[in-house]
Formats: structure tokens, sequence, C-alpha cells
């Protein structure tokens, strides 16, 4: 017989008052417990949702940013090629050459080749590149049909600015460059020998269609051309390539220019190159504004979701401090008038355990006991009851939530641990306190009274 | 002296009445003695007991048990004073509603520290003398009246006490069983021990060596038993 044992058959002998003292100890329980898990759940789904979202937002922007790579990098070809081609610059021209006869006939007027060693060794800033050329319709006799010639000596490198990597190689003498119409009437390939005036040239470029005058020009080394021509010397033009390439710059340049060279006149080249140029600006700029756009929306989103996050666990926390108390002070005063009346029915046990000789503390300790099973059995069955509450409720499977990620949370793990400890400590006290005045009074007044 | 008694009083005093239960009453039992008590009901017998054994602190005068005052001892000195050197059968019987027979005659053992074996070992002979082998494993509540007394009786027993009070233990009982309990009372009060016994039945009174008639609260008569040598 131990002090156990007494605990456990009283309890067998009054299983009902057990059974309502485990059920509003696992209530109270649960419904902490349950609170508990439910926002300890929405905290870790919202950490998951706005986690996804971030990832997803950054991915979508990342995918406008390599647009706008991808855009910038097109851009750039493009700005290359038009250079390249010649595209958005300036030709220098004799003053004297009109304007007129220039798109009728070609150039038709002259200037020393010295114009450009002048212009290359000034402190001209607006221009980057610059390429003498001679340019003259002439008739090809060998094959019967009229050519554009140009001779180009490449670039003439600009002092100041020390030494960049040519944008256009020179012609090398001997070597010709052919024109779209004409190599493909001609049914020229890289490597072939055509003669030109009586001069023997290896064919060394074969440009694409470009749908202008370059398909029907030819391109020489400048020395040869000046012999072919009889221009020894003499040049017709100057072409400038100006680096930046937006804004109204032309008057800038033309006052730059026209101080260094008094003779001469420059005429802006507009070409197809620049219109893709710009419409890759174009593109650049849209998939830039797009990319802002996307960075914004996903902001924006990230903060939608992050708001009905935070109402929802704000509803679920409203409710909690509403029912949460409202259930614990309801299961602490069921436990405590529970234990109460339990010690009143036991009065007469008191008194006569009291009478064969029990100490006050041996009577207390039964009770304790007894108020220990209930507390561990109300608690645990509470803990399991609640857990699973706040779970369903707190949609943790549905939301493929690891369950040890809820329990990274201090306040849960503090709940679950102190909830049968409060539980135990409660029915203690409930049960403790009459059962301290039963066995303080005197053995038959209890037996008389119970 | 093993128990004695110095102009004891007891009142029941509530809201609406004084009742004099016990009124200066003297009493002295020494080792060897078996005294009843008689009276109508009402005349303050149980409450006399309840005084003498340490369980209603009186109002005046001195209780001495074994030479010692119980009532200036403090609560749980009192309670394994009780244990120790008290036997007592309630009138109501008092076992313990959800222990067995046995277990309520090994309860007094639990209190007095005894060790378990000896305690059951001597809860099994008193339920055997007292013919309650087949009811052991009973609760008071499936058992009859005179089974609960006998129960009661063993459980007095149990720590083997120096004085035995018993509350009308014999109410109950057959001639045959009265007889068993009485002769184990004498037996008792024999062995060095002192009893002192409330009781209507003149059978009792028969192994006495005392009587004593309580009237009213005060002791009226006292003669000299059949049982006196
Ligand atoms: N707790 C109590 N409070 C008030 N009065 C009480 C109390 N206990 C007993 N009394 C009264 O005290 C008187 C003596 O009671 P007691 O129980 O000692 O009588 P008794 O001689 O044992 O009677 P019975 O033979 O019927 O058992 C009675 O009048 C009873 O009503
Ligand atoms: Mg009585």
């Amino acid at each position: 017989m131990t002090v156990w044992k007494l605990a456990l058959r009283e309890i067998r002998h009054r299983k009902f008052s057990f059974l309502m003292g485990v059920i509003s100890v696992t209530t109270a329980v649960a419904c902490l417990v349950g609170a508990q898990t439910l926002l300890r759940a929405d905290r870790v789904i919202t950490e998951q949702l706005l986690t996804e979202k971030q990832s997803e937002i950054e991915h979508a922007v990342a995918a406008k940013e390599e647009a706008v790579k991808q855009a910038g990098v097109e851009l750039e070809d493009a700005m290359r090629k038009h250079m390249k081609g010649l595209g958005f610059n300036v030709l220098i021209l004799p003053i004297e050459q009109s304007r007129s006869e220039l798109l009728l006939k070609g150039m038709t007027a002259s200037m020393p080749e010295s114009y450009v060693d002048k212009l290359a060794s000034s402190k001209i800033v607006s221009v980057n590149h610059l390429l003498p050329s001679v340019s003259r319709r002439v008739q090809w006799p060998e094959h019967d049909r009229e050519v554009i010639l140009i001779g180009t000596r490449g670039e003439v490198p600009i002092l100041h600015r020390g030494l960049k990597k040519p944008l256009l190689e020179e012609v090398a003498e001997g070597k010709i460059v052919v024109g779209y119409e004409i190599h493909k009437d001609l049914k020229l390939k890289v490597g072939d020998k055509v003669t030109f005036k009586e001069r023997k040239f290896t064919v060394s470029v074969l440009h694409p269609e470009r749908g202008s005058t370059d398909d029907v020009t030819i391109w020489i080394n400048l020395g040869q051309a000046q012999e072919i021509l009889g221009m020894q010397n003499l040049i017709n033009a100057i072409l400038a390539l100006e680096c930046g390439c937006t804004g109204d710059r032309i008057s800038v340049i033309r006052e730059e220019i026209s101080a260094i060279l008094p003779g001469t006149q420059v005429v802006e080249k507009y070409s197809e190159a620049l219109a893709r140029a710009e419409a890759r600006e174009k593109a650049k700029e849209s998939a830039e504004s797009s990319l802002a756009r996307e960075q914004e929306s996903g902001e924006a989103l990230l903060q939608q979701e992050k708001q009905a996050r935070n109402q929802l666990e704000q509803q679920h926390a409203g409710f909690a401090s509403v029912l949460v108390p409202l259930v614990l002070i309801g299961s602490v005063v069921t436990i405590f008038l529970l234990a109460l009346m339990n010690t009143r029915q036991r009065t007469e046990e008191i008194g006569i355990l009291r009478a064969i000789g029990f100490k006050s503390k041996q009577i207390i300790l039964v009770f304790l006991s007894k108020a220990m099973l209930i507390g561990i059995a109300g608690g645990l069955a509470g803990i399991a009851l609640g857990f699973w509450f706040g779970w369903s409720l707190g949609g943790v499977a549905s939301n493929g939530i690891d369950w040890e990620k809820l329990f990274e949370a201090d306040s849960l793990k503090f709940t679950i641990a102190m909830a049968p400890v409060l539980a135990v400590v409660l029915t203690g006290i409930a049960s403790w306190l009459p059962a301290l005045i039963a066995a303080r009074q005197d053995p038959a007044l209890v037996l008389q009274s119970g | 002296m093993l128990l004695q008694l110095d102009s004891v009083s007891k009142t029941y005093k509530d809201a609406h009445s004084t009742v004099h239960a016990v009124e200066d009453v003297s009493l002295q039992i020494s080792e060897g003695e078996f005294v009843a008590v008689q009276g109508p009901s009402g005349c303050g017998k149980s409450t006399l007991l309840l005084t003498a054994g340490g369980l209603l602190k009186p109002d005046a005068g001195s209780v001495k048990v074994n030479d010692q005052d119980p009532y200036a001892m403090t609560p749980d000195a009192r309670a394994e004073f009780r244990a120790q050197s008290i036997g007592f059968v309630f009138q109501q019987f008092h076992l313990v509603p959800y222990l067995s027979v046995l277990e309520n005659v090994m309860a007094p053992g639990m209190a007095a520290k005894s060790s378990i074996s000896e305690i059951r070992e001597r809860a099994l002979h008193l339920t055997e003398r007292f013919g309650l082998v087949d009811r052991r494993h009973h609760v008071p509540a499936k058992l009859s009246s005179g089974e609960r007394q006998r129960a009661a009786m063993a459980r007095a027993l149990l720590n083997q006490p120096k004085l035995l009070l018993a509350d009308e233990p014999t109410g109950n009982l057959d001639h045959q069983n009265a007889e068993t309990v009485l002769n184990d009372l004498s037996e008792f009060a024999a062995n060095n021990g002192a009893v002192l016994l409330v009781t209507h039945d003149e059978r009792a009174v028969a192994h006495a060596q005392r009587g004593i008639i309580l009237q009213d609260g005060k002791i009226a008569t006292t003669s000299i038993g059949s049982g006196a040598e």
C-alpha cells in the first residue's frame, strides 16, 4: 500500500470525477496548444508563401533583366554594325561639291588628301573615326557595266585620341571588295581573280545585300584608286564617324570641322543601320520599362500577399486572444470546482485516514497524486488534441509544412512543456487547499461533518 | 496508567444550540483492564470515546494516554501517536470506501511506517481471525454491517496498540461473532492492553471488569463487572 495505490484506488472508485477532471484539463490545454499551433502554423505558412512568391518574382525579374541584357547586346551589335556599315556619320566634302550632283552622279569635286591628316592632327572631339576616300561612277570595261569605285585607305588615326582598333580595315593593295549586285551577276567567290581596268585583283570580301548604292560598289586600295582615276593625292570625301549617336549634334560637328578645314562642307549621311539602331534602342527601352514594371508589380504583389497573410494572422490572433482566455478561465474554474467538490466528497475519507494515523502531508500527497494524474492525462490528451486542431485548422499538411518547422518557435515548445505543468499545479492547488483545511481539523469533527 | 481522564468536558456549540455532551468526567484505566460504558442514546458515550482517543479535543480537563497528553502534541505528532498507541473502532465503522477489506485493515500500517510484508502478514492473520477470509478483496459497500464491524475491529488491532477504544463493536453481530469479538477484547486486555468499550450489549458488559453508566454526559454509576476476577 502506497500513496500512489491509494490515489489509483480512489480514481477507480470515482471514475466520473476523474474523467471530468481530465476533460476539463484537456479542454484548457487543447485550447492553449491549439491556438499556439495555429498561430505558429500561420507564421510558418506565411514565411513559406512569401519566400515562394519572392523567388517567383525574382525569377520573373531575372528573365526580364536577361531580356534587357539581350536587347542591350543587340543594340550594341546594331551600333557596331551601323558604325561598320558607315551608317550614322557625316561626309566631309569639298565646298564646291554640288549636292544635287552628288546625289545624281556621285562625287565629282575633289580636295587634297592632306586634309584628312590635318583633321587627324587637330583637337577635334565630335568625330571619332576618319576615313578618306575617292569615289567615282566608272565603267568596268572588262565586264561592260557601270560601278561605283571607292578607294579607301582605312582609318586615319586621330592623334590626340591615341590608337584605337580601326573600325574599318584598309583594303589592301591588289584586293577588291565587291557589292552584292555585282558579285551576284558575276558569280564571284572569295579568292576569285578579277581584272579591273587591266589590273588584277583578288576578291577578298563579298558584301551581302544592303539595298543601297553599296550593292553596285567595288572597294579597292585608295592609292590604286587614285592612280586608276588619275587623282594622285586627291580625295573626294572624308567619312567621319561620330560616336554618340543621339541628339542634334550635326551643327556642332559642322562648326568644328569648318573651323579646321575651311574649304569643306559637311553632309549628314542617314542610313538604315541607324534606323535599325534606333529601333533597337526603343526595344531596349521597352525591355527596360517592362523590367521596371515587373519589378514594381512583383513588389506590389508581394505586398498584397503579405497584407492578406497579415490580415489572416491577425484575425486568428484576435480570435485566439478572445477564445483562449475564455476557455482557459472556464476550464480553470471547472478544474477548481471539480477538485473542490471531490475533496468535499472525500472529507470522510480524510477524517478516516487522519484518525488511523495518517499525517497531513501523507493525505495531501494522496490528493496531489490524483491531481498529477489528472494533469498529466489531461495535459497529454490536450496537447494531442490541440496540436491536431491547430494542425488541421492551420492547414499545415495541405501546405506541405514540415511539422518540425512548427517547433522552431520557442513559444510553442514552451506552451507544450508548460501546459501540463500548469494543469498539474492548478489541479494540485484546487485539491490541496481543501485537503489541507480538512487535515487540520479534529478527525472526529471531519468525520461528523462528512 | 494507560488512560487517564481528569474532569473532561466537551460541549458542542453552534448558532442555535449548545449541547453539553460530556461533563466533568474522570476515569482511569490501567493495563489489563476492560471497561464497558453504557448509557442511553445521546448521553455522550461516543463523544467520551473520541475525546479519549485523541480524535476530539475536550473543552476542559486533561487526557493522558500512556502518560502522554495527545492534545499537547502537534496534529501530525498526535496522528502518529494515535497510529502507534490507540486502536479505535467507530460506531459507523468508517472504512475507506474504495479500499478492499484487506487494504482497509492494512491502512494504519502505512501511517505507522511498518514494513509492508509485516503489515500484510498481520492483516492476513487478523482478517482470518475475524472470519473475513472470503471478504478480503471486497470493498466495504459490498459487505454486511457485521462484516464491516469486524473489518473495523481488525483495522483497530493492526498496529498492536496498547489502548483499544471500541464504539459498539458488537451492535450488529450475531451471538457467535459477538462472542469472538468480545473474547478477543478480553484477550487483548489480558495481554497488558486496556479496553474501553461502549455498548448496549449485556453480554459485552459481562466480559468487562468494570462498568460505567453515563447519564447526560456525566458518570452516573460505576460497577464491578462480572468479568472482574
Ligand atoms: N458534532 C456534533 N455537534 C453537535 N452536537 C453533537 C455532535 N455530536 C454529538 N452531538 C450531540 O451530543 C450528544 C452526545 O452525542 P453522542 O454521539 O456522544 O451520544 P451517544 O451516547 O454516543 O449516543 P448513541 O448511543 O446514540 O450513539 C447528543 O445529544 C448529540 O446530539
Ligand atoms: Mg454513539
